[in-house]
């Protein structure tokens, strides 16, 4: 119901159908006056090209799925037609291809953010499990969307990753055999990954407007992590940070411009130019560049693990890699459990600080070592890391939230700005 | 005529209710399930996959020391012609040293043909090792090029992250030229 003081925006026409569907006032209160923190920076703007790239994917996906042959006999040709025949489809593919990259990268550094600036505590708990389960989505969709090009990378990398489910104890082998539709990644495989490729990014962005929904119920953290206080605290949406995050966006679109026409193969693999032969597998295979610390954390579980002095198995290799790389996302949704400390900003967290730079370096690292072969120093690299990225969680943010004193933090937002001596 | 009501008209029995709204719901779940299922069930191998079950394969142009790659089930099948070096020191293998311990004479019917689903068990990459020029690990078997693995010259897992031997499928020699795999 309406508020009984509620107007209805506009005038005519628009007023008339505001009071019948308020989405005219919906989107003066949400985009317009929305009351931001005057004090975002730039890595706010990260958000919003988060929604940018997942418009654009969605739309240049479309566009491809016009050309595209969901078929093992004609997926390659078919993508190799787009790139040759198809009026500009060699930018639309690239546009898509790169695009999945970019998304992801703007995600990471959203993230990240969240993480410095402690975007996951009280009140926006939801709203960051909520990107939690974006980026689980976004993973799916990228892992599908991958193999359609029926690419060596992309029948060998859905074979690795599909098998990894047949870790599962007692029913994995009919699991895997259930999502193939066969008995290996083959065509009944190709049909559904291309079905639910089209399917997840809308679920994708059902969920953004949840995240969203979650968002404006307190609106934007900000980079000294506390609450709005005052009216001189907030300025409104627009014009303000609509024009900061179309200025982002075109310094970004640069970015992305210069990989789609300079270096449109760059983040790629070669090997994805070679049609898929389930007889020969490449001799390193690697995911996309976005899933190399997963890959890094799957790959570093070397040990089976028995109950003492018995040889009765409690969990092999295979399944304590495959537990490692799906506990290495699902623990983030935990995390408003795991850092209870009450200040939000890394700003005024200083033991807190240094852990997060070496949490990120850690999470390159592992990057790193996910491209590696699995050999020599790789192989321990990558098992201290993946170590620390767990101790991190599980053991640094309970004891810091314990250990780590509460600092004074400034008495708003606007205060810092407003009681700065005159500049003469 | 309006009766007074009775206490049974007026009182709400709460754990009727309940009741109630349990097998309700309960009966709405299991519903949803008897519905779901056929959808799930249509994933599962369609009929024309599981028809392509065997395949048939000569193998009398195998020289000793090689091996040869067939497809079956969409998966790569090994067939290899062993050497009698290569029986000898599948068969000499110390059980108590194998991860998955099995006996060569259990994984052949003749020793000098073995034959194998040629997927490391790991995470099912193909290993390396059907020629004789390829990488065939400390074990003289086969390879994983993904992440390491080394079988022996029985197909045993001997070293890496691969959890078991590779599985031998289902065949039969027709003749001593011919088998049927599946």
């Amino acid at each position: 119901m309406l508020a009984p003081d509620s107007k209805p925006a506009g005038k005519g026409v628009i007023a008339w159908i505001d009071h019948r569907l308020p989405i005219f006032t919906f989107m003066n209160h949400e985009l317009n006056e929305y009351p931001t923190p005057r004090n975002l920076n730039y890595f706010w703007n990260f958000g919003s090209l988060s929604g940018v790239m997942l418009m654009i994917m969605i739309i240049s996906g479309i566009v491809l799925a016009t050309h595209y042959t969901g078929n093992t006999q004609m997926a390659f040709q078919s993508v190799e037609r787009i790139m040759r025949d198809v009026n500009g489809g060699w930018l639309i593919r690239y546009i898509h291809a790169n695009g999945a990259s970019m998304f992801f990268i703007v995600v990471f550094v959203h993230m990240f953010r969240g993480l410095y600036y402690g975007s996951y505590k009280p009140p926006r708990e939801v709203l960051w499990g909520l990107g939690v389960l974006i980026l689980l989505l976004m993973m799916a969709t990228a892992f599908m969307g991958y193999v359609l090009p029926w690419g060596q990378m992309s029948f060998w990398g859905a074979t690795v990753i599909t098998n990894l489910f047949s870790a599962i104890p007692w029913i994995g082998e009919d699991l895997v055999t259930w999502l193939w539709g066969g008995f290996s990644v083959d065509n009944p495989t190709l049909t559904r990954f291309f079905a639910l490729h089209y399917l997840m990014p809308f679920l994708i962005l059902g969920v953004v407007v949840l995240h969203l929904i979650a968002l404006h119920r307190f609106g934007s953290n900000n980079p000294l992590g506390i609450d709005i206080k005052e009216k001189k605290d907030s300025i409104p949406f627009h014009p303000y940070y609509t024009i900061k995050d179309l200025f982002g966006l075109a310094v970004f679109l640069l970015v992305f411009a210069g990989f789609i026409f300079y270096q449109p193969n760059y983040l790629g693999h070669p090997d994805n130019y070679t049609p898929a032969n389930p007889m020969v597998t490449p001799a390193h295979i690697v995911p996309e560049w976005y899933f190399l610390p997963f890959y890094a954390i799957l790959r570093a579980f070397t040990l089976n693990i028995h109950i003492p002095f018995t040889d009765i198995m409690l969990i092999d290799a295979k399944l304590g890699g495959v537990i490692c790389m799906f506990g290495a996302v699902m623990v983030l949704f935990f995390l408003p459990a795991l850092d209870k400390h009450p200040v939000r900003s890394a700003k005024f967290r200083p033991y807190y600080r240094p852990f997060f730079w070496l949490f990120a370096i850690v999470c390159v690292i592992l990057g790193y070592v996910g491209s590696q072969p699995p050999e020599g120093n790789m192989v321990i690299i990558g098992q201290i890391c993946t170590a620390w990225y767990f101790i991190h969680f599980l053991v640094v943010l309970p004891v810091l939230s314990r250990i780590e004193p509460v600092k004074s933090l400034p008495h708003s937002i606007s205060a810092p700005v407003l009681q700065q001596p005159a500049r003469a | 005529m309006a009766s007074k009501p009775s206490s049974s008209d007026t009182v709400v029995d709460a754990g009727k209710r309940d009741f109630i709204s349990m097998t309700a719901s309960t009966l709405t779940i299991a519903g949803a399930a008897c519905a779901a299922w056929p959808l799930l069930d249509s994933l599962r191998p369609a009929a024309d996959v599981r028809a392509m079950a065997s395949t048939e394969v000569d193998i009398s142009n195998i020289p000793v020391g090689e091996g040869l790659t067939v497809m079956w089930r969409g998966k790569p099948v090994f067939i290899k012609h062993r050497t009698a070096q290569e029986i000898a020191e599948a068969e000499a293998a110390n059980l108590a040293e194998l991860p998955d311990p099995q006996a060569d004479k259990d994984r052949v019917k003749k020793p000098e043909w073995l034959v194998l689903v040629g997927i490391c068990t790991h995470l099912g990459c193909v290993p390396t090792g059907q020629k004789s020029t390829e990488a065939r690990g400390d074990y003289k078997g086969w390879f994983c090029p993904c992440h390491g693995s080394q079988y022996d010259t029985s197909g045993r897992i001997r070293k890496g992250p691969a959890p078991t031997n590779m599985p031998v499928p289902p065949y039969t020699f027709i003749n001593d030229k011919t088998i049927r795999i599946g």
